[in-house]
């Protein structure tokens, strides 16, 4: 068709026409890939939550053996003074022992009695000490009490070992045995995790709780917080609102959003060298962990800070102004307020990515192995991340469960954050 | 005709008042944005207690020149001022005069109407409280209420002084920042285009009020209706590029004007 033919009027139509049916092909082309864009996304994260729930529920419960436990005068308190001293230096392990022994009483043979005292957790005697310690009664009765089992048998219960040729597995034949025959005497089963969410870290897995974990996260980002959001609110607005425009704030805001592209381990480097080594604060200290994670933290604040302040319209500074306010006054009165759900957004999705951060907390050792619970800032810690990343790093079996949950409970937390800023959005959202 | 930005036109008419009603005069007033010069050379005497309109087509500078009185120009980056301009006598870009103060005393309206997004009552109290204008409650009451009379909002709203003031009409939230504007008891209004986002309707309502609000008040009105400002104005001011063209009497500007472009400007034959 050549120009000419255009002229006429049916002909220019028949020309749009014919052009028409590829130009709505192209927009179906276009949505069909942003639906198969997010469609993908959904199942890779539906994979991930799969993979991480189903290998991590199971740690949510924990096998238990029940033991009558008879509390021997002779062994624990043999001058009947109830001396807390003498008490806690009392030979529990034995109690349990003795225990054992009772129920299996036709083994005989050394191997196999140590094989037998391994099927209980070795923090039974701790368990028996507190029981003692907490009520001093209980010297000379004789109790029912449920026992942590070993994580090998925990294992085994769950179905993540198996019994395997001769000596090879981590569970041998007559452990099974007796395992089956406590199943019998219903003196086996699984009860809720208790531990894993009051205890603090441990070797044994049946005794690692990730306590200590959230309590050194929670002293984590409390320093953050109280340290970044009002340095970041006060950069902005001053950035924003008071400073003139001129080649140095250009270099302060190009170095901001340059902060914010730097790989969080420099971060710890740099914590390391400064707090550290400069300035002598403790080591693995959740107040170290918090400043270090300011500095990571402050360039996100401080970037959506600005744009919530850029997006207050002018005309409400007019105003104020307008009527007599001093420029302090229009900010803090009225572009302030308007701004600060924006803020509180930012804000927010900074510390959710402040409470995911591994790398830069690795510098500042609080990856070492703590198993007392943190009682403040000052206190050797370690945080959520840290702990899925040591757990994660540990050969026993038991582990890799209580890692998975680990992840749970960290990305419980972050989606609550992060529910918590779309609500504080759509909340305070104010249109003109 | 060929104009471009270099001209300079000499103002005609009557720009300077000799009379003892001046209460804003500007002498040689100069505003640069960077390189550009946006207001050239304009001298102007505005009376007491009475409403000067400020007309001319787009960009003409009038906005610009308004911004001068109250000194919203000193928050805008890289712009510049030279002359001088005295209210009551008294230099306002004096290095002794205080902005805050100066905006105390000098009231705007702005183009769109602006409300802050706080009750209609906390709207119209605002200024006096950060002036310490009422002693307690009950004299800050009267104050609001008062200004939303004379701002003929009070008989509409006084059921709802709690609502925020963005959910009024928008003729209703212009009377409003009137009154927010003269409830720090103003001696000059100036009002930037304060009808150009409203229906015939609202803009009616609004000239009366200018009408009755000229008793007490100086009144500069910036608007880019014509009738409007016959309507309103016992003096108008015509700008061009920058230029203040021809100052007169309305009535004069508009039924015999002295310059050819002023004369081109109210007919519609440009702008």
């Amino acid at each position: 068709m050549n120009r000419a033919d255009l002229n006429s009027h049916e002909d220019r139509l028949q020309l749009i026409k014919s052009k028409l049916k590829w130009r709505y092909a192209k927009e179906n082309i276009f949505r069909a890939a942003g639906i198969i864009a997010i469609l993908s996304a959904l199942a890779m994260l539906a994979i991930l939550f799969i993979s991480i729930i189903g290998s991590g529920y199971s740690a949510f419960q924990q096998t238990f053996i029940r033991l009558d436990i008879t509390f021997d005068q002779d062994v624990i308190d043999p001058d009947h003074k109830k001396d807390p001293d003498v008490l806690s230096q009392a030979d529990y392990g034995g109690l349990v022992r003795t225990a054992l022994g009772k129920m299996f009483p036709d083994i005989s043979d050394r191997r196999e009695k140590r094989d037998l005292y391994s099927i209980v957790s070795s923090g039974a005697a701790f368990q028996l000490r507190e029981m003692v310690m907490e009520k001093s009664g209980l010297i000379g009765t004789t109790q029912q009490v449920w026992l942590p089992a070993d994580d090998d048998v925990d294992m085994y219960i769950k179905g993540h070992i198996q019994l395997e040729a001769e000596g090879s597995g981590r569970i041998k034949e007559n452990t099974v045995r007796w395992i089956d025959n406590l199943i019998e005497q219903k003196s086996l089963k699984k009860k809720f995790n208790t531990t894993f969410f009051t205890g603090g870290d441990s070797r044994e897995p049946e005794l690692a709780g990730i306590w200590g974990a959230i309590v050194g996260t929670f002293y984590t980002m409390i320093v953050t917080l109280a340290l970044s959001f009002p340095l970041g609110v006060a950069t902005a607005v001053y950035l924003e609102e008071f400073a003139p425009k001129n080649i140095w704030t250009d270099i302060i805001e190009v170095n901001i959003n340059n902060l914010a592209a730097v790989p969080s381990i420099v971060f710890g480097l740099l914590g390391l060298a400064v707090f550290l080594n400069f300035f002598g604060l403790p080591r693995s200290a959740p107040l170290v962990g918090g400043l270090v994670l300011t500095l990571m933290t402050l360039p996100t604040i401080i970037i959506a800070s600005r744009a919530s302040l850029l997006a207050v319209p002018p005309s409400i500074r007019a105003g104020a102004l307008g009527v007599g306010a001093s420029r302090m006054q229009s900010v803090l009165h009225h572009v302030l307020p308007l701004a600060l759900p924006g803020m509180l957004t930012g804000t927010i999705i900074g510390m959710a990515r402040a409470l995911g951060e591994t790398a830069p907390l690795l510098m500042i050792g609080m990856v070492a192995f703590i198993v007392d619970i943190p009682v403040g800032v000052f206190d050797k810690a370690t945080v959520l991340p840290v702990q899925i990343y040591l757990w994660a790093d540990s050969p026993e079996r038991a582990f890799v469960e209580r890692t998975s949950a680990t992840i749970m409970v960290l990305l419980a937390f972050l989606l609550i954050m992060n529910a918590l800023a779309v609500i504080l959005r759509k909340k305070f959202e104010r249109r003109w | 005709m060929v104009m471009s930005h270099d001209d300079i036109f000499e103002t005609v008419g009557k720009p300077l008042l000799n009379d003892g009603r001046i209460k804003i005069s500007c002498r040689n007033v100069n505003v640069y944005y960077g390189e550009k010069r946006a207001i050239k050379d304009v001298s102007v005497d505005i009376a007491e207690k009475e409403v000067t309109s400020f007309i001319g087509p787009s960009g003409c500078g009038k906005s610009t020149f308004l911004c001068c009185i109250n000194r919203m120009n000193d928050t805008i980056k890289d712009c510049r001022f030279e002359g001088n301009i005295t209210i009551d006598g008294e230099n306002i870009y004096d290095r002794t005069m205080d902005p805050v103060l100066l905006r105390a005393r000098i009231g705007m309206v702005f183009q769109k109407p602006n409300p802050f997004p706080k009750s209609i009552y906390q709207n119209v109290a605002y200024g006096p409280r950060i002036h310490g204008l009422a002693r307690n409650k009950s004299e800050l009451d009267e104050i609001v209420i008062t200004s939303l009379e004379k701002a003929g909002l009070f008989n509409e709203v006084k059921d709802q002084l709690d609502h925020p003031g963005t959910s009024l009409s928008g003729g209703q939230q212009q009377r409003l920042c009137i009154a927010r504007a003269i409830s720090v008891q103003p001696e000059i209004i100036l009002m930037d285009e304060p009808c150009s986002a409203l229906d015939p309707i609202a803009t009616a309502k609004i000239e009366e009020l200018i009408d009755e609000l000229r008793q007490n008040y100086t009144i500069i009105i910036v608007t880019h209706s014509m009738q409007q400002a016959a309507r309103v104005s016992q003096r108008t001011a015509f700008f061009h590029l920058g230029s203040l063209v021809e100052v007169d009497d309305t009535n004069t500007i508009f039924v015999n004007p002295e310059h050819r472009l002023t004369q081109d400007y109210i007919t519609g034959r440009y702008g």
